[in-house]
């Protein structure tokens, strides 16, 4: 029996959220939350474990109330139990206050062996909050698993770092992120969507996790890091010369202006 | 937090031989070290590494912290970070990079979480604010926004992108100190069982790249890209619609989701250019856009934008360069 955790976010859907390129805003009006697509890949994972192994996932986000509907969602898709962090003390996280908060209440859920988180968030961008977290926690990471050989007593997983692949053992309790290519997220089916959608999402406040943590830790206050401003790059400085024609009378175009610019040159 | 002072670099080793990322972000460092008028240090880890100390202060550094020992040759995650926490801990720097590779942005929160200190991901650059304060400048939200952020906590850290800082020239007679140090090791709780060069493309590193988008029909109609390419020994890659549909393989995304490419020349071919797509292509050197429809937003970040059938174009700028090439 082995019991995993999964930490979700639920994020814009990044391939439709509206964006102004002039204010440098997102309206995030314009697209629906889901569950951040890596993160589908991360449960996928512990599903496949729990179905090999038996036992239990567990998945948790911090965020707004309307986060609920991922962790719902979750339910669909495998997951046996969902928790929502949620509280005003928690807004305006960075990396390193959302890991402590997620290492607060999985130290006050108690037992763990593994924590599948995946490898980054569309949104943030950052890829920090795993090994962070494993580091709140004090047992070991492995990121970027892109797949996983062995599960039991033993732990072997396939890590990609650029050009090579690492093959590396550990002993649980484990932390590992996972890349797109460790799996294909199956689609809830109907009946389960029936079942989770009466399912109890629990909700912890700062106040639940106070026995296991420190509140000042939590959200804005426990973020050392600070968005100063934000900008919106002016376009860049390409040449930005247009061909138009029959091909074969500005290929001859194309490649002299290609002389002209270097282009060639700086290749060969 | 006066108590911090200089800037340390982390230089990462990989078969013993130091990732370039390193020595860029030297060159960054040794400018606002020399600015600030501090410190510049850098911290080694491996097996018998004098010689790459050597190179990291012909790169920039005052002093190189190194750690020898068979037991740090490849990476291992908890004693470099038990190490480099020992050695923050006593140092006290008040600025700590690491490169943005797999490697760094894997070890640097876990050394970030030890110091309970705020770390940056992903910098493309840094600048100064009035105070002498840094400020680490990141692109967000699929690369449309520069976000600029100031850290309160010491160290400052941050992961910075490899290729986007200029390394010094080398100099040989450049003096430095280079300390050896005691080396900590736990229990292995993580065992390294092999490494193995992954098969295929690393289309991150490719000079040139020739992409395809909904533009192409069939999946055979890569290979009339891969003619283009082969003409200038680059890679074939692709934007995410074609990789969602099984028509080539994640390896070869370009784009937000997939790999963020820098080439010296990316050939855009039948993609109109979604923002997902452009974060992931728009720091290349020179970007060449094919596509029929004039209005495709691929055009407004092209050096060079052709309006036609790739089908007609791509095949026939292929023959025309292999002629050039081959006079």
């Amino acid at each position: 029996m082995i019991s995993i955790v999964v930490p979700i976010k639920q994020v814009p859907d990044m391939e439709r959220v509206k964006f102004d390129t002039e204010t440098g805003t997102v309206d995030r009006t314009s697209a629906a939350g889901e569950i951040n697509p890596f993160d589908l890949n991360a449960l996928e994972a512990a599903v496949q474990i729990k179905e090999k192994l038996g036992g239990t996932v567990t998945t948790i986000s911090m965020g707004p109330p309307q986060a609920e509907s991922s962790v719902r969602d979750t339910l669909s898709r495998g997951a046996d139990r969902g928790i929502l962090l949620v509280d005003r003390a928690f807004a305006g996280a960075d990396t390193l206050a959302t890991s402590y908060t997620l290492a607060s209440a999985i130290r006050k859920l108690g037992e763990f062996d593994l924590i599948v988180c995946g490898e980054k968030t569309v949104d943030g961008d950052t890829g920090q909050v795993g090994p962070e977290l494993a580091e709140w926690l004090d047992i070991p990471h492995v990121a970027y698993v892109s797949e996983i050989k062995e599960i039991g007593e033993k732990f072997t997983v396939i890590c990609d770092m650029e050009g090579d692949r690492y093959l590396i053992e550990s002993r649980l309790p484990l932390l590992i992120t996972v890349t797109k290519d460790i799996n294909v997220p199956r689609l809830p089916a109907f009946a389960d969507k029936l079942k989770a959608r009466k399912a109890e999402i629990e909700k912890w406040t700062a106040d639940d996790l106070s026995c296991v943590a420190e509140t000042s830790r939590f959200g804005l206050k426990g973020s050392p890091t600070r968005l100063k401003k934000v900008i919106v790059p002016s376009q860049e400085g390409r040449k930005g010369e247009i061909f138009r024609g029959s091909p074969a009378e500005i290929i001859e175009r194309i490649i002299d202006a290609f002389e002209e610019g270097g282009v060639l040159q700086s290749i060969r | 937090m006066n108590d911090y002072k200089g800037l340390m670099v982390f230089a990462e080793q990989r078969g013993g031989k130091i990732h370039p990322v390193a020595y860029e972000l030297l060159g960054k460092g040794r400018e606002i070290a020399d600015r600030l008028n501090m410190e510049l240090s850098s911290v080694l880890l491996g097996d018998r590494m004098g010689e790459g100390a050597k190179e990291l202060i012909c790169y920039g550094a005052d002093r190189v912290f190194l750690y020898d020992h068979p037991a740090l040759k490849e990476f291992d995650l908890l004693n470099y970070k038990h190490n480099i926490v020992r050695l923050v801990k006593e140092i006290k720097p008040d600025t700590f990079v690491l490169g943005a590779t797999h490697l760094g942005r894997s070890l640097g929160p876990r050394i970030a979480a030890a110091l309970a200190t705020g770390l940056t991901a992903d910098c493309i650059g840094i600048e100064l604010d009035e105070e002498g304060g840094l400020v680490w400048v990141r692109p967000a939200f699929t690369g449309n926004i520069l976000a600029y952020i100031r850290t309160s906590t010491r160290p400052q850290m941050s992961t910075i992108r490899y290729k986007v800082m200029q390394k010094r020239e080398r100099d040989p007679d450049r003096r430095g100190e280079i300390v050896t140090r005691q080396v900590e090791l736990a229990d292995p709780v993580l065992t390294l069982i092999s490494r193995e060069a992954l098969r295929g493309v690393n289309i991150t590193e490719a000079d040139v790249i020739v992409s395809g988008g909904r533009g192409l029909k069939r999946r055979e109609d890569f290979d009339i890209l891969q003619g283009l390419a082969d003409v200038f020994g680059g890679v074939i890659g692709s934007s995410r619609p074609l990789v969602d549909d099984g028509w080539i393989g994640r390896e070869h995304q370009v784009g937000f989701s997939g790999n963020t490419v820098r080439p010296r020349l990316y050939i855009a071919c039948g993609i109109s250019g979604s923002p997902q797509h452009l974060a992931g292509m728009r720091g290349a050197d020179t970007i060449v856009a094919i596509n029929a429809d004039p209005s495709a937003p691929i055009f407004r970040i092209a050096d060079y934008g052709i309006v036609g059938d790739l089908y007609e174009v791509v095949p026939e700028l292929t023959n025309k360069l292999e002629r050039r090439c081959s006079k």
